[in-house]
Formats: C-alpha cells, structure tokens, sequence
C-alpha cells in the first residue's frame, strides 16, 4: 500500500481507530461496571462532586445474587438456550436442504423461488406480529416455548437458505455428478460429498442463527406472558423494571449475563460468523 | 461412419423406483419442511393479517367485518402521521450516518496491523450482543439523573445544565439515532471491509501510478467496486431499520407524549397494549406497501448495478 | 461386452439450443475413442449423455446390450474422469479411491485391495493418507484416474483430463494414459479439443462441429483423407494451408489457379473433380511442401515471398505468400534464407487435396 509520514498515519488512521474502538465498547464497559458497583455509589447524580464514574473501590456481587435469588434469571437463560438451539437446528435443517435445492438442481419455477426466499427474508416480525399471536393461541401454543421455536425459523430459515446457496454454488458441480457416476444416488452425493464439503457454511449458518434467535425480542415479548416462560430479553425487560422504577444493579447485570452466551459462542467462532454475515450481503 | 447394427435384442430395463433421481421430485422434497414453516408462519398470517385488519376485532371480542375503516381511521390519526414521518426520518438519518462511519471504519481497518483480527472481532459487539440488553446500557448512561455522559460533559465544561436525553422530545429521536448508528456501523464496517478486501491493492496502485490523488483514487476507483455490496449493505440496513422495534421499546416506549413512535411501536401499542388488534394489524399492514417499494426500487438498482 | 452405441442422439437445451444433432457412431469393445472438436462442438454433451449426466432429448444410447437413456449415472456401470478431476476436497486420497466401491457396497477387503493394486499402477501408494489439497496437479490427476479404475467400469470416460496441467507434464500424463488403456483394455470415450492428444491417444478419432460428426476413422485416415475442408484444417499440426482455386482443363490437363499460382491437379484428383463447378479451394499441408529442386515438375511449383521465418530447429516453417494466397511450407533445417526473399516451392503431388467452395467436402 502507499504509505505516508508517521504523524499522517496517527492522524488519520490510529486515532481516528481508537476512537471508533472506544465508542463502539464503552456502553459493555459500563454495564459491566455497573454489575459490580454497589447501589450507594450507583445512584450519584451526574453534577455530583468527587465522584470517580469509571471504576469503582468496592465491587459487589449483590445484584447478580439479586437477579439469581429475586427473579427467575435462571429460568429465563435456560429457555433462552433451549428455544435458540432448537429453532437453530430447525432452521439448519430445513435451510441446508431448500438452500441445496434452489443452488444445485434445476426444477421449475427455481428462480422464482429463490426470490420468494429472498423476499421473506425481508418480511420484518413486526408485520406479522399480531396475527401470528391469534394464531398461536388457536394453536395452543401460547406461553410455552414452542410458540418461538416454531416462529423463529420463519426468519432463520430465509437467512440459513440465502447463505447457504451462496456456499452449494460455489462448490464444483463436478463433484457430486462424479459421486452419482460412482455410485451415489443424487441424495446420497448430496449427503456424503456436498454437505461434509459445505460444513463451514453450515457453522456459518448456524452461529448466526443461534445470535439472530438469542437476540429476538418482539414475538418472545408478545408470544409469552408467565415470568418462567419468559427469555432473557424479555424477562430483564419485564421483571426489572417496576413501573416507573429501573433496578440498574440487576438489570445492567442481567444485560452482561443475559449477553455471556452469545459471547462466547461468537468469540469461538468469529471467522464462521463474519464470513456468515459478509456471505449473507454478497448472496 | 461406420454403424455396426446391434445384436438383434435390445434390452431395455424397467428403471427402478427411483422418483429422488428426477431432479424435480428431489427439489419437491428438499423444500417441503421449509414451504411448510414459511407457509404456516409467514404466508398465513399474512393472509389473517389482512382479513384481521378489517374487521373490528379486540382482545377476546371477535369482531365484524368493517371494511377499510380501519386504514381510514389511522389515516386521520395524528400519532399515525406523526410514526410515519419519524419512521422515515430515522430510517433515513442513520442510514446515511451508518453508511459513511462504516465505510470509514472499514477503510480504517482495511491495512494490515498488529492486533487486527482481534480490533475486527470486538468491534462488532454491538452488533451480535442482544439489542435489548445493550440498548439497556444506553438508557442508563441516558438516565435524566445519574447520566455518565452528562457527567463527562460536566467534567469537560461543556456544559452546565444537564441534557434530558431521552425525556426532551426534541432530543429523544436524535438520542435513539445515536444508539442505532452505534449499533449498526459495526455491520456495514466488517461487510463493506470484505467488500473492500475483494478488490485488488494493484488496482490502486495503478491508479495510483496514473497520478490519481486519494481522494481521487477513492472516488474512481474504489467507489464503484465496492458499489455492488453496499447496495445489498443497505438494503438490509433499511429494511431493518425501518421495521425497528426494541430500540425505541426500550428507550422511550414512543414517548415522550408519543413523540418517537415508529410503525412498529405504535402497531404494538395500539394492538398489544390498548388491545385493539384489528387496528394494530391495520398500522403494521400500512408499512407493507413501503417496505415492498423499497425492496422493489433496490432489487432493481442492485440488478442494474450487478448487469452494468 | 462394452460397446457404446449412440444411435441418432439429439441434444436440445431448454433454450433451444440444438447442441448435438444426429449423432450416429458406434465406439467398440475395448476401443479407446476420441471426440474432438472446437469447443462448444457438441463433443462434451455428448460424453455427458453417455454419462447419464445430461438427458437425451431423441436417440438412444446403449451400453453393451443396455440401453441406458432412462438409467442414473449411479447404475451405468462408468467411470468419468473430469477436467477438475473433482476430487472430494473432505477426503483422504484412499477414500476417494474407495467411495465408488463403497457405493457399491463392497467388501472392506475387497475395497483394499482394489484401492491398493490401483494406487500401485499408478505410483501413489505413498499418498492414500494425503488430501487432495496437499497434492500437486500432476498428483490429483493421478488420483482421478485410480478412483475411475479401482471400479473396473465397463467404460472410461474422460473429459478433458489433461487440459489442467502444464505442457511438460501432460505430454508424459498422455503416454500414461495409453500405457494404462494398453494395459486395463477397458473401452473409453475420450473428450478434447487438443488434436494432438486425438491423434496420439485414439484408436479412433470422432470429430465434431457444431453439433455434427464431422468424421470418424482412425488417425491417419483422418489426417490423409479429411472428409472436408473443418476437418482438414483442425487435424494436423501446422494446420494445412488452403488458398481458393478455379478449376480449368486444358491441354488435357486440370489446373487449379489462383493468382499468382498455378497448378496442375495430379491423377486421380482430377478424375474426381467432374461435376464439381469452377471454383474449388486447394488444400495442400505445410509438410508436403519443399523447396522445388530440379526433378520437381514445372507444373507442381509456384513462386512464393518468404515472409516470416520460423526456426524450430529440427525444422524451418516459412510462412509465405503467393499473390493474395499465403502458405506455410516445413522445409528442411538447413535452408539458408532471408525474409523477401523468393522462392520456388513445390508440392507433393499425392498429398494435394481439393475441397468443393460450396458444401466443402472433400473432392
């Protein structure tokens, strides 16, 4: 590349970085600290004087041991998990093979549908929200997890499928018409020589969908009303909150914990879910 | 050209049962489960969803068929008026805002340095960090008493009087278009840094040989490569943005005095919270027709773009 | 018994595309058959129709006594090497070799042995536990073919192998291949469009033009008695010189002219001509030119200007122009000559040939 004097490169290229760093992780810095800052020091007004914001002398684990012992926290993790996980591999299942599908084999109206999909990748929850709610509770399905694992995958599944055709196309088309002239059934080549070939892009998939489902809000909100039924957005949201009255200590802690699980997925799997997102913009 | 008569018998064997070798039954199959889902969740609803929004039906009283009247009443209803334009606004605002903070960030990154994958892995936090939560940690620095920011302000002398971030209506929209800006440039950032890696450092080199200035090598050279993606960039940004929930849910609940609703909000408010849900379905419907026009307009750019 | 017949195949796209129009050949037991031809010829979706890969829109295609036009590739019984080779990237090198027999529900040790008696044929045994990824191109190659042979198939086919690696090495990768066909003796259809590979490797050669079989026959028939002017000038290297003629009689004697050229058509090509109009073109390869010495016949000879001098060592190609026509001539390694210079060339009488200007067969 072309390179320039040092100042130039401080200048216009390291601190406009760190700044952008800064910003972009401040708000984490603050919940974090607040999870661990007793209420007596959390609650001076901002023109106080010889108040030290950005660190604190007396961490405390009360709020965490507040939300564990006052609230249904755990609860709402567990659910949380368990509706990701399950609509996640919902989603993967029916993605990997419609994505499959619409990349690899010609059939009528292929295209088309291949729009379709795109289409309803762009249908917000928002415009579905109300109707979707009678009908789960036609279903019987209110207030139970299921209610969210069978909705989630209506966005998941678009998503899983637009990536995953972005991965079958890329593989050689040479490689399973060489196993179907080995011996393999167009099902079989597809299950022993392009999906074992496509398995980054089905991490990809996965990851993303497991963070798309882990930080849906909308239909959990409206589809759930018990407080132990509740997930980790919602349940902070509804519980912590009394009227009027924010509890901060729980509810920044809540936020820290309620974000660790996708953390620390995202942090094993970063390049999988980088090369997911920019897979799913170049489509 | 020698053409050797076969043997007499010719055999002709009964292909096998073997409906999955015919390409169209195999796709019929594959896509069954996801036409099932997609069909029971998103094109029957929808369909309800028309039919609900005219009718006149509350939580627990079915209601009767009223014809449009609901898109008549929202029509004239000034909340309504008032979401829309802000839905626009805030759509429009931080669109551009993400776009060039993000194409900055992403021109920042896109050099090779010390600690790269790692600046790369946290700067997109915000984006995989549940919205909810960390729009939590947003409210709080915003709180009208106990703000860090104003705190900061204070320190530095900037101001002197506290800022009611989220309690002015005035400020309360500019306060959550900083929140969502802040949580969407990671995402045009890491896509259009992968946009910017497919393009060859030679090109600019080139460029560069051929006496073109940064500014100029930028605006010809890298400018329409990177075109292409961040059309589909934004695209996803707006739709997104536009249907935009859990920010305003959280930070202001559409207030002060319904100051920042946007379609979502309201359609919330008016069909969960008050209960009047053939009206709540009728606002969410009313977004439908911009939402298309919007994917239309910008499929057809992105073809334009991708054909040229 | 291996034989593949194609009867009276048709092959038309969904866009209407007619890529292969009629065609009607037969390849032997244990022959090793070439289709060659420009690409886009049709040759391709022809070995893809053997293969089960493409449907066949009319025609039939039979393997041994099967005919195959409704059966999978999967019950075909073949074996195809492609221009990728298509390695299984997820595999080591043993499982590549294995999959087909494991497809096929082989016994393990049965599986093996086969593996390792077709790794030995081919020089491999040191790789079966390597990728394909940490193999050289020459490598993959290898590869490809011992995953086609391990099945003992009873057909090979091949889509342009060779056309992946570098010159050196797919002129040794060449002489393997028919070393291996040599030895194996399975019949196989082979596809390129590089006529030295046809010639070299096939017993018989099919070339191809838009869809039409141009000619069948063995290399040398192909290369001495082209069947029209396409196949003239795509078989042979360098490609025949042709230059458009009149055809005349008289004195008795047929001549071809052109300007700044005249020759006369030797017996038993002037027999032939009857009932062909005036105009013909004249083909005659750069290897049955010679500079004209004493004993050349005055009527055999024409005037050129040496315009492009060409030294390959063990022979000089001189790309030369008579009047509007231009003809290459290998001439002999120790000709001493200048650019501009001119020259007499004569030609080999036996060796010329003429194409009618119209449906530019072979007269």
């Amino acid at each position: 590349m072309i390179e320039g004097a040092v100042w130039r490169k401080w200048v216009f290229y390291n601190i406009p970085l760190i700044l952008f760093v800064f910003i972009l992780l401040f708000p984490f810095y603050w919940m974090i600290i607040t999870t661990f800052r007793p209420d007596g020091e959390l609650y001076r007004p901002w023109n106080a004087v010889n108040y030290q914001p950005f660190w604190t002398n007396n961490p405390t684990l009360d709020h965490i041991l507040y939300l564990f012992e006052e609230t249904s926290f755990g609860r709402w993790m567990v659910n949380t998990m368990f509706i990701a996980a399950v609509s996640t591999v919902i989603s993967l299942f029916c993605g990997v093979l419609a994505g499959y599908a619409l990349a690899r084999l010609n059939f009528p109206y292929a295209g088309g549908l291949g729009t379709a999909i795109f289409v309803t990748y762009l249908v917000p929850q928002i415009l579905l929200f109300i109707p979707l709610a009678e009908i789960i509770r036609n279903y019987r399905l209110g207030d139970t997890p299921w209610a969210l694992i069978l909705t989630y995958p209506t966005f998941l599944i678009p998503f899983c499928t637009w990536l995953m055709m972005g991965y079958f196309k890329a593989i050689p088309k040479e490689l399973e018409e060489c196993a179907r002239i080995d011996g393999a059934s167009r099902f079989k080549a597809m299950i022993y020589i392009i999906l074992p070939v496509a398995v980054p892009g089905i991490m990809s998939a996965g990851i993303f969908a497991f963070t798309l489902s882990w930080n849906e809000f909308l239909y959990a909100l409206v589809f759930l009303s018990s407080p132990e039924q509740k997930t980790v957005p919602v349940g902070v949201t509804s519980e912590l909150i009394r009227g009027d009255v924010f509890f901060w200590g729980p509810l920044m802690a809540g936020a820290l914990l309620g974000s660790i699980p996708v953390a620390i997925v995202y942090s094993f799997f970063v390049e999988h879910y980088v090369s997911g997102l920019t897979g799913s913009v170049k489509g | 050209m020698a053409v050797t008569a076969v043997s007499g018998v010719v055999n002709r064997p009964i292909p096998r049962l073997r409906r999955l070798e015919d390409e169209r039954w195999l796709a019929l199959s594959l896509l069954t489960p996801t036409a099932i889902l997609l069909g029971l969740f998103i094109a029957y609803p929808f369909f309800e969803g028309v039919m609900l929004s005219m009718t006149s039906t509350r939580v627990g009283i079915d209601g009767q068929f009223v014809g449009l009247k609901n898109f008549h009443k929202i029509w004239n209803d000034s909340i309504f008026r008032t979401s829309v334009w802000n839905t626009f606004w805030y759509t429009g605002v931080t669109t551009v805002f993400k776009l060039a903070l993000g194409l900055w960030l992403a021109m920042l990154l896109n050099r090779h340095f010390r600690g790269k994958a790692l600046v790369r892995a946290f700067i997109l936090l915000p984006f995989i960090i549940p919205t909810v939560l960390s729009t939590f940690a947003w409210k709080w620095m915003f709180d009208p008493t106990f703000s860090v920011i104003n705190w900061t302000l204070f320190q530095l002398g900037i101001i002197t009087q506290r800022i009611n971030w989220l309690g002015d209506p005035d400020l309360a929209m500019t306060s959550i278009i900083i929140v969502n800006i802040w949580r969407g440039v990671p995402f045009f950032a890491i896509s259009l840094l992968a946009g910017l890696q497919t393009i060859s450092p030679e090109l600019q080199e080139a460029a560069a040989i051929d006496g073109a200035r940064p500014w100029q090598r930028f605006w010809h050279v890298t400018w329409p490569l990177l075109l292409p993606v961040t059309m589909v960039v934004v695209l996803f940004s707006v739709i997104q943005t536009f249907a935009d929930f859990q920010l305003v849910y959280i930070l202001t609940g559409g207030g002060p005095a319904n100051a920042t609703h946007l379609f979502a909000t309201y359609a919330y408010q008016i069909g969960i919270g008050t209960g009047l849900l053939s009206e709540g379905a009728a606002i969410s419907l009313a977004m439908f027709p911009f939402l298309f026009l919007i994917v239309v307009v910008q499929l057809l750019y992105i073809r334009r773009v991708e054909t040229r | 018994m291996a034989l593949v017949s194609i009867r009276n195949v048709n092959k038309v796209y969904d866009g209407g595309v007619h890529a292969v129009k009629n065609v009607d050949l037969e390849v032997r037991d244990k022959e090793f058959m070439v289709f060659v031809g420009p690409s886009g010829c049709g040759k391709t979706t022809t070995l893809r129709m053997v293969a089960g890969l493409e449907s066949i829109t009319s025609g039939d295609i039979a393997i041994g006594d099967t005919v195959v036009n409704n059966l999978p590739p999967m019950d075909r019984d073949i074996a195809m090497v492609f221009q990728n080779y298509a390695l299984y990237p997820h595999m080591s090198v043993f499982h590549n070799m294995a999959f087909g027999l494991k497809m096929r529900k082989f016994e393990k040790a049965e599986i093996d042995k086969r593996v390792r008696d077709a790794a030995a044929i081919l020089g491999i045994e040191t790789l079966l536990d390597r990728k394909p990824r940490q193999l050289s191109g020459g490598q993959r190659q290898r590869v490809a073919l011992g995953r086609a042979i391990v099945r003992h198939p009873q057909v090979f086919l091949f889509d342009e192998p060779l056309s992946n690696l570098d010159a050196k090495l797919r002129v040794q990768m060449r002489v393997e291949l028919k070393k291996l066909h040599e030895r194996l003796g399975t019949t196989a259809i082979y596809v390129t469009h590089d006529q030295v590979e046809a010639m070299t490797l096939g017993d018989r050669v099919v070339v191809m033009k838009d869809g039409v079989v141009q000619q069948v026959g063995e290399p040398l028939e192909l290369y001495n008695t082209p069947a029209n002017r396409f196949v003239a000038g795509f078989i042979g290297s360098p490609a025949m010189n042709f230059a458009e003629v009149t055809l005349s009689g008289a004195n008795g004697k047929l001549w071809a002219e052109a300007p700044g050229l005249k020759i006369g058509v030797p017996e038993p090509l002037a027999g032939r001509v009857n009932g062909h109009s005036g105009k013909a073109t004249m083909g005659i390869r750069p290897e049955d030119l010679h500079v004209a010495g004493p004993a050349d016949p005055a009527e055999l000879c024409f005037e050129v200007e040496v315009e492009v001098i060409e030294q390959l060592g063990s022979e000089i190609l001189l790309d030369t122009r008579a009047g509007n026509s231009t003809f290459v001539a290998s001439v002999d390694p120790m000709l001493r000559t200048k650019v501009h210079e001119r020259l007499k060339l004569a030609i080999n009488p036996n060796r010329l040939h003429l194409f009618d200007a119209e449906t530019e067969a072979a007269i």
